[in-house]
């Protein structure tokens, strides 16, 4: 079943004035319950504005959008329940911090849902842990953890809302290699066990290619594409003009096979890369986790 | 959000501000901010410190004026200058939108403090041709003082602005005045004015998006709301300061000794020539002040 449904979504910014511009045109798309679904497009291609319309910050000028089949925008009234379902961490969520510790900060989410204390007890420790925040980081200031911290703080808020569909904007942007994969360990461990929707924007085309079960492809505020991981990769070309990539291992892989070399092309990870090249080569597929 | 700070002199173009607040900023969409509107006009050619010293001089014979021939003189003057900015009139009309409340306040208050034939009269309150004299000529007063300021902001840039205050200041520095320091600070913030809108627009999304109700409740509720985005925006604010300042040591900036100016201010014809037309308006308006009663 779908979760979140968008019909001919058109968005204008300054709408009536000199300086209008359309960030999105006619886009329409499905994304099932419980799918991991990467978004990637270049800057200014509309991704940002498609999130935000997705948990309600934005208004379509026209289409509509639809959440577990039933219009976000039937009631303008009741658009935080909306927000509440749609979790969104946005691009560098580490500076809306603002509370006295990190538990406060985490608890704000449900607090404004109008939970008991007991609920938003549970809902702040099992997020923290989620996350990767210890016992004893909650009672800190957030302003004294470290960046990649925060950063795990900040993402700790939003799941404590225990939303139906997560949307990260950039989650790893900033942060450096061990602590990328590590938040990113955290939410396809998150997503497989709370089971819910999670939309991923990243200009990181490897950590899409890790994570995600299908891609949205954006460009010039439409949708170019919108396909399995697998499919969407193996259309280096027409990437490529959208002013992307394939994730480097892909590349090889399909350079490899280009000088006739028999490896399957669509491989997406170094570690099915290393399988494949071992198994070209005579030798049996190993782990490179040992 | 980039961790390097551009500092830069030209950075603050109507054009680009325009673009930060129109795209980004839904929030603040329908504050003029920045005001510079570049065109190509001799007003706008006209040397900063001449623009700010003469509109000062307008401003205080605005004042000067006590009856209606003076003032309407100064006002034509005043008009004619607007119209040679080639600015849009309704951009004028529109700055007067902030001060409308207290024109009509004003004038309301004005209407009922004349002297002579009382027209209409409810207990204490009474109308008088002195009073709706007094109520037009108030009013008028303010329109064209707030008009007259725009021309300023409108056609000078930020820089250029500061720039000419810095050097119109510099005879203060006798008095131990930090004439330099104070105009950079002033650039500084100015610059930073449509940075800081655009991270509170962001800043208040990601609180929506954690259920932050901004729009609803009494006030207190509303200013309790604020809190949530006023930290954040804080914070950011100092570790933007310390970037910046760490930047600008970076680049040897140690005050303003010795340092030398890409556009070096000179004062043109132009310049000359409106002092002499402005000199001889207000020359008539003080003629005009004697030759003619009082309204006021």
């Amino acid at each position: 079943m779908s979760v979140i449904r968008a019909e001919n979504i058109r968005f204008t910014y300054g709408k009536g004035t000199s300086l209008e511009k359309t960030a999105l045109d006619d886009v329409s798309f499905e994304i099932n319950e419980g799918e991991f679904v990467g978004i990637i497009g270049h800057t200014g291609s509309g991704k940002s504005t498609l999130i935000q319309l997705l948990n309600g910050l934005l208004r379509p000028t026209e289409g509509k959008i639809y959440l577990n089949g039933r219009d976000i925008w039937e009631k303008p009234k009741k658009i935080r329940e909306i927000r509440f379902k749609v979790g969104m961490v946005f691009q560098y969520p580490e500076y809306q911090l603002f509370e006295e510790t990190v538990y406060k900060d985490i608890a704000f989410g449900p607090g404004n849902m109008g939970l008991d204390e007991e609920e938003i007890d549970r809902r702040v420790r099992s997020a923290a842990e989620f996350t990767g925040i210890d016992e004893k980081q909650l009672e800190c200031s957030p302003f004294e953890l470290s960046g990649g911290e925060k950063r795990r703080a900040a993402i700790a808020g939003v799941i404590a809302m225990d939303p139906d569909v997560l949307i990260l904007d950039e989650p790893t942007a900033g942060l450096d290699p061990l602590g990328r994969d590590a938040l990113l360990c955290r939410i396809a461990d998150y997503h497989k066990i709370r089971n819910n929707t999670v939309l991923l924007v990243s200009h990181s085309m490897e950590d899409i290619a890790r994570t995600a079960d299908r891609i949205l492809v954006m460009s010039h505020g439409k949708k170019m594409m919108f396909d399995t991981t697998k499919n969407v990769f193996s259309k280096g070309g027409e990437l490529e003009r959208a002013g992307l990539r394939v994730p480097q291992i892909t590349k090889i892989m399909q350079l490899l096979r280009k000088e006739g070399i028999d490896v399957d092309p669509t491989v997406l990870t170094v570690e099915q890369g290393l399988n494949e090249i071992l198994s070209v080569l005579g030798n049996t597929p190993q782990s490179l986790c040992n | 959000m980039s961790n390097s700070i551009i500092f830069c002199d030209a950075g603050l173009t109507a054009e680009n501000l325009r673009v930060i607040i129109g795209e980004k900023c839904s929030l603040v969409r329908d504050i003029t901010l920045g005001q510079y509107v570049p065109e190509k006009s001799l007003i706008h050619r006209m040397d900063a410190r001449a623009k700010i010293l003469l509109l000062l001089m307008i401003l205080v014979f605005i004042f000067v004026c006590r009856n209606f021939i003076s003032l309407v003189t100064i006002s034509l003057f005043s008009l004619v200058i607007i119209l040679m900015t080639r600015i849009s009139i309704v951009k004028y009309l529109k700055s007067l939108k902030a001060v409308f409340v207290i024109v009509i306040f004003t004038g309301i208050l004005n209407l009922f403090y004349g002297s002579g034939d009382v027209l209409w009269q409810w207990q204490f309150l009474k109308i008088t041709w002195g009073g709706i004299n007094n109520a037009i000529f108030t009013a008028v007063r303010i329109s064209v003082m707030v008009m007259v300021s725009s021309v300023l902001t409108y056609t000078t840039s930020p820089t250029d602005l500061t720039d000419g205050l810095e050097r119109i200041m510099k005879p203060l520095k006798i008095f131990r005045v930090r004439v330099h320091e104070i105009a950079m600070m002033m650039t500084i913030a100015l610059r930073f004015i449509p940075v800081l809108l655009e991270e509170t627009d962001k800043i208040m999304n990601a609180q929506k998006a954690r259920g932050a109700d901004m729009e609803n409740g009494n006030i207190l509720r509303r200013v309790k709301a604020l809190v949530p985005v006023l930290i954040p925006l804080l914070v950011s604010s100092f570790r933007r300061a310390g970037d910046l300042a760490m930047a600008m040591e970076c680049r040897c900036y140690n005050g303003g000794k010795g340092r030398t100016r890409m556009k070096i201010m000179h004062f043109s014809l132009t310049d000359l020539f409106a002092a002499i037309i402005s000199f001889l308006i207000f020359g008539a308006v003080i003629y005009f002040n004697m030759a003619y009663p009082d309204v006021v």
